[in-house]
């Protein structure tokens, strides 16, 4: 089968690969639809993500066709058209059972931090991902959901972490009817967040980010507020200023690949001495007000970063983080996207054929042709 | 029995911790200010099937593994299910097996897989190498279409052919003028 394949940084390639196989009972091989290119996976494929081995295959967003079940599989048969939820979860360890499936205790052998995550690095736990013809679903007795006969492939893709982790990190909030929400970035998931951010009932909904195409997105897909960061001076003392006493929430949907401080793009992103560049989360601290919540999507390495903590003492700010729960949100967000709230597909920007896996990683990574979100498609026609 | 293996068995052989034991009803005050309501975690953790339970859940039937599986010296016994792709080897396999010997909360542990990580990014190069495959930079990195691949390797290897033998001529002119 065909398969992305990692050679080092900024390095893919398209490779004949062996096709997946059952290796446990409870294991399911899924014949891949869609697949997106996430905005952390350019975390891994700029070479920030520890334990990321040549010859893996990255894609932890994906959908498709059940092909094959384990013996253990009694919910799915050959033929079932699933989305796959980003986190491996087995359903059962003390985390899951209080549905925290992005924690799950039982699927990632290399670190205790974070449940097993396809195709996201051995520090997610070795799996190959869903950027190829086909892929091997632990636990698809639990994880995929099938996807309803009104869904659009398209929707339910984004369906599998886009969406839900967007929708998680409003939810983190504690948002509350009128409050300000600022969203820090105006990639997939921040664009998204900010377009949940209504649905918890904000009074006033602000975006910042450096990408001139991407905060034009913003202003009308979320709707928000946008502001450029590179044109407001200090963006803490502008979003104090424009209100009045700080945000009521603040949220970063960046993570480790962040611009905005030369200092942190050179200990954090290119010396790696810090686990990549957290200069929108500290952003977030100190601009957003007294008692107010800071919600962390964005994604980070396993080692430190220099934020504010201080700030956050003084401040008595409230922080908020996880890797989204999808199997938790999928019920909920099924029903926004049935009834309009919320356009997923709205978000693709670029649909390309898995054979141009580097085309779409090059574009997406250096933010070209407009692009906000690809979608790789296996045996396009 | 593989260093990662030995690695594991010391950790599921460190000595076990005698906790005090101390019976909350024991302690005047337990409990009075107890409120459900000041849960900062929900709704993102359910605690209404909570029944106390820590670790002593069922687990699910445990994945003959394949391959070699590092594992994190923080886990008491190897998670039930677990991902085969790429397993460790080579020189940067053994610089990965170092890194699990430290827990996740040491640095140590993150900095020497990222060196696994850069020493892997040449095995790769070398692995191709030995494969008669010329690397395609140009391909690799997205900036050309994979129709149009084998240009591109065939470029990139006239630019690296070119290179190769400018230096050879002005080696052997140095040479020359030495003499």
């Amino acid at each position: 089968m065909l398969a992305m394949d990692y050679r080092g940084p900024r390095r893919v390639r398209i490779e004949h690969k062996p096709m997946p196989v059952i290796q446990h009972p409870r294991d399911a091989v899924v014949r891949v639809t869609r697949s997106c290119i996430c905005g952390s996976d350019l975390h891994l494929y700029h070479g920030m993500v520890p334990d990321t081995r040549v010859g893996m295959t990255f894609g932890h967003e994906f959908c498709g066709v059940v092909e094959e079940v384990g013996p253990d599989v009694q919910n799915l048969k050959r033929g079932d058209r699933v989305l796959v939820p980003f986190n491996i979860a087995c359903g059962q360890c003390h985390f899951c059972k209080q549905g925290l499936f992005g924690n799950c205790h039982e699927s990632n052998a290399q670190a205790t931090a974070v449940g097993g995550i396809f195709g996201y690095s051995h520090t997610a736990g070795g799996y190959d991902g869903g950027q190829a013809e086909y892929v091997r679903v632990p636990y698809a007795d639990f994880g995929p959901t099938l996807i309803p006969d009104w869904m659009d492939p398209d929707d339910a893709v984004l369906l599998t972490d886009v969406v839900p982790t967007g929708y998680q990190a409003a939810e983190m909030g504690g948002i509350q009817k009128g409050d300000t929400v600022v969203v820090f970035g105006a990639g997939p998931v921040g664009l998204m967040a900010a377009r949940c951010a209504w649905l918890f009932g904000a009074g006033r909904v602000i975006v910042i980010d450096h990408v001139e195409y991407r905060l034009e997105f913003a202003r009308t897909y979320c709707p928000a507020e946008v502001y450029d960061f590179r044109e407001i001076g200090d963006p803490v003392v502008f979003l104090k200023k424009i209100t009045e006493i700080g945000a009521d929430v603040c949220i970063d949907a960046v993570g480790a690949d962040a611009s905005g401080n030369a200092w942190h793009t050179l200990f954090g992103k290119k010396l790696k001495f810090e686990a990549g560049n957290a200069t929108p989360l500290a952003w977030a601290i100190n601009s957003v007000k007294k008692g107010g919540v800071v919600s962390i999507v964005g994604v980070y390495g396993p080692t430190g970063n220099m934020i504010p903590i201080g700030n956050v003492v003084n401040k008595g700010v409230t922080i908020r983080a996880n890797q989204a729960s999808v199997k938790r949100l999928l019920p909920r967000l099924i029903d926004h996207v049935q009834a309009g709230r919320i356009d997923p597909k709205g978000l693709i920007t670029h649909r390309v054929p898995l054979e141009d896996v580097a085309e779409a990683y090059h574009l997406f990574s250096s933010k070209l042709d407009g692009c906000i979100k690809p979608v790789l498609i296996p045996n396009a026609e | 029995m593989t260093q990662s293996d030995k690695a594991n068995a010391a950790a599921s052989e460190a000595p076990s911790v005698a906790y005090p034991s101390i019976d909350p009803a024991t302690v005047v005050g337990w409990g009075v200010d107890a409120d459900p309501k000041n849960d900062p975690t929900w709704p993102i953790r359910d605690r209404s099937g909570d029944d106390g339970a820590r670790a002593d859940w069922t687990p699910p039937s445990a994945q003959v593994a394949g391959v070699e599986i590092l594992q994190s010296v923080e886990y008491g016994r190897r998670p039930a299910v677990v991902g085969e792709s790429t397993p460790p080897a080579g020189l940067s396999g053994m610089v990965r097996r170092a890194a699990f010997r430290f827990s996740e909360g040491q640095w140590g542990h993150w900095l020497l897989l990222m060196g696994a990580d850069r020493l892997n990014t040449v095995e790769g190069l070398l692995q191709d190498f030995r494969r008669g495959r010329m690397p395609n930079p140009l391909f690799e990195m997205g900036f050309v279409k994979h129709e149009r691949r084998h240009e591109a390797a065939l470029a990139t290897a006239a630019v690296v052919g070119v290179a190769v033998a400018g230096l050879v001529l002005l080696n052997r002119r140095r040479h020359h003028l030495s003499l």
